[in-house]
């Protein structure tokens, strides 16, 4: 009984949380390897491209609650998704034709697109302020649970609940649907192929004809897509905050390179690592070691390896990890 | 088909192409020798649009070319290979040549989603190609092989199949020839061959085996220090002073004459 309580509580503490930030981490870092792999540079505006995105999504899901559109049990959210989606292609196209174009004609350095990228990722943080304003923003609704810790000691009659967020089931399903179609799209349709190609060898894809114009437009349209989805569902099931999203940044790029930049299955076990490691070290594990240890060897204090607020400083020494002993990532990828 | 006239391609102070001006005749295999660092890969670059020149023209069937970038030249039917051989390594040799024709309807966003049948029954036309292609170059077997991980002899065969994949008009082949074994290198020979008799190709080939290029090219010209030196049969080419002295060497020249 011991055990099965202390599997509830990891679970219900650990292993759901992690995979539904794991979950946003990795559509985040697909975004982010997919500009490195086509565009070849690190493209520090993505955290604020969620936000956009984001933003949109919830400029439309206020417009649906005030004409009392809703759908049902799951938030108006998904429903304002599609548009959101479009709002965040219209500005990333608009900043690809404006700025980024201009340099790739240049055949800038990729060092000079980064520093260009963050004077759009300020740019964009602004603008996400102005229409929203800095605060938090909720706008999650419909059902708050699948299942509540109370219902699931009732229902177990264990001591130990088990929470399952709405949202946190949201999050993994749309996750594994998403990344579903986009490896679809990349191995299996003749744009994602020229795509890979494009990222593979960029002077032979040119040389069988292959529009570099149009490759770049459409990553940037896959981009704002996956930036959109993982920002709302990160808003979704924690809140939506223009400067949240900013330090998201932070954990997203150890995602990808941690996984290999230029790789996509290197992004989505980036992000799940990542998310696992953050939540791992910043849990307090006394609940847990309660139900396992014996009676004399049960800690005294809450045997927390670090406080919650250091959770980036994780993301960052397996980073260095990984940078130290491969530099390519786990799966290869590009070094950096 | 192809004329250049006065082609300067500068580096800082190194001129890489000096001034090159040459003709290249329709349905021709010209043979473009030189000793090393003598600008005829430069100038494959710049009439290939990978690189902008510093000054002068290119044309292609009378029409202004100099400067469009590579994809837009494929279109028009002019094809280039590399003299390091290029690949998409994480693709299947098949797949490759499947990439190479553009245009194709898969191509767009909205037939991925809504012109699936097209697709597939212009997929399934490509793919009898490409096995075409992988037969006439003797690679059959490596279908199904990544292209990352064939020899190298057998990416120079892709190279070759890749410009089999589309009706080019004119080929440049940066020495197809080289690393590679006498038996392959025959089959080259042999595929460049039929390719020009029974698909008018026009080829360009940098080579520096005499003995491809006197199999294969009539005219021969000769480049040296970013110039043309000679134009010429190999014979003619052969026993030119200035080739001679910067290029074949007088070890050559004996021999040709025993």
């Amino acid at each position: 009984m011991d055990l099965l309580n202390a599997i509830v509580a990891l679970s219900n503490f650990v292993l759901v949380p992690a995979i539904a930030y794991g979950s946003q981490l990795a559509l985040g870092a697909l975004g982010v390897t997919l500009i490195y792999g086509i565009l070849r540079f690190s493209n520090f505006a993505h955290g604020d491209t969620m936000a956009f995105g984001t933003m949109a999504t919830i400029l439309f899901t206020w417009w649906f609650q005030s004409l009392g559109i809703s759908f049902g049990p799951l938030p108006t959210a998904l429903l304002a998704l599609p548009l959101g989606i479009l709002g965040c292609m219209a500005i990333v196209l608009l900043t690809d034709r404006g700025i980024y174009r201009f340099y790739r004609e240049q055949k800038a350095k990729p060092v000079i697109l980064v520093i260009v990228s963050m004077g759009v990722m300020f740019i964009m943080n602004g603008l996400v302020r102005v229409i929203i304003g800095p605060d938090d923003q909720n706008f999650a609704d419909g059902d708050r649970f699948i299942i509540t810790a109370r219902e699931f000691r009732e229902m177990t009659g264990l001591r130990e609940g088990l929470a399952l967020k709405s949202t946190q089931g949201i999050t993994v399903i749309t996750a594994v649907i998403v990344v579903a179609l986009l490896f679809w799209f990349l191995n299996r349709t003749r744009t994602g192929k020229s795509m890979r190609a494009y990222s593979d060898n960029e002077d032979l894809a040119l040389l069988s004809g292959i529009n570099p114009e149009r490759v770049v437009m459409i990553t940037w349209l896959i981009v704002a897509a996956l930036a959109t989805v993982a920002g709302v569902l990160y808003g979704l099931d924690k809140s939506f905050k223009p400067f949240v999203y900013f330090q998201l940044l932070l954990p997203i790029f150890a995602s990808a390179i941690v996984g290999g930049l230029g790789s996509p299955v290197g992004a989505i076990a980036g992000g799940f690592i990542i998310a696992f490691s953050e939540v791992t070290i910043t849990y307090a594990w006394k609940k847990v070691l309660t139900y396992l240890l014996p009676e004399a060897w049960q800690p005294d204090g809450l045997v927390q390896l670090m406080s919650t607020d250091y959770k980036f400083a994780v993301s960052f020494v397996i980073l260095l990890i990984v940078l130290l002993v491969k530099p390519t990532g786990l799966f290869k990828g590009k070094s950096v | 088909m192809i004329k250049v006239k006065d082609l300067h391609k500068h580096f800082g102070g190194f001129h890489a192409v000096d001034g090159a001006n040459l003709e290249i005749a329709e349905g021709s295999i010209t043979g473009l020798i030189g000793p090393n660092g003598a600008g005829k890969t430069t100038l494959f670059n710049v009439i290939a649009g990978v690189l902008e020149p510093t000054a002068g023209r290119v044309t292609m069937a009378g029409k202004d070319i100099t400067g469009l970038p590579p994809h837009e030249l494929f279109h028009k039917g002019l094809l280039r290979t590399f003299q390091i051989a290029h690949e998409f390594s994480s693709m299947t040799c098949r797949e490759n040549l499947m990439m190479v024709p553009g245009n194709q309807s898969g191509e767009r966003l909205w037939n991925t989603w809504f012109g699936r049948r097209r697709i597939a029954n212009e997929e399934r036309a490509l793919r009898a190609k490409a096995d075409e292609v992988l037969e006439f170059l003797t690679i059959e077997h490596l279908a199904d092989h990544r292209a990352g991980q064939v020899s190298g002899g057998q990416k120079k065969l892709l190279e070759l199949g890749r410009t089999m994949m589309v009706d080019a008009r004119i080929v440049f082949l940066d020495e197809v020839g080289a690393g590679v074994n006498r038996t392959l290198l025959n089959t080259i020979a042999d595929a460049i061959i039929r390719l020009n008799k029974e698909r008018q190709y026009t080829f360009v080939v940098i080579e520096h085996d005499m003995d491809f290029i006197g199999r294969l090219c009539d005219p021969v010209i000769c480049m040296a220090e970013g110039r043309v030196l000679a134009e010429g049969t190999l014979a003619e080419i052969k026993a030119n002073e200035q080739v001679i002295e910067a290029y074949l060497g007088t070890g050559l020249k004996n021999k040709v004459n025993t």
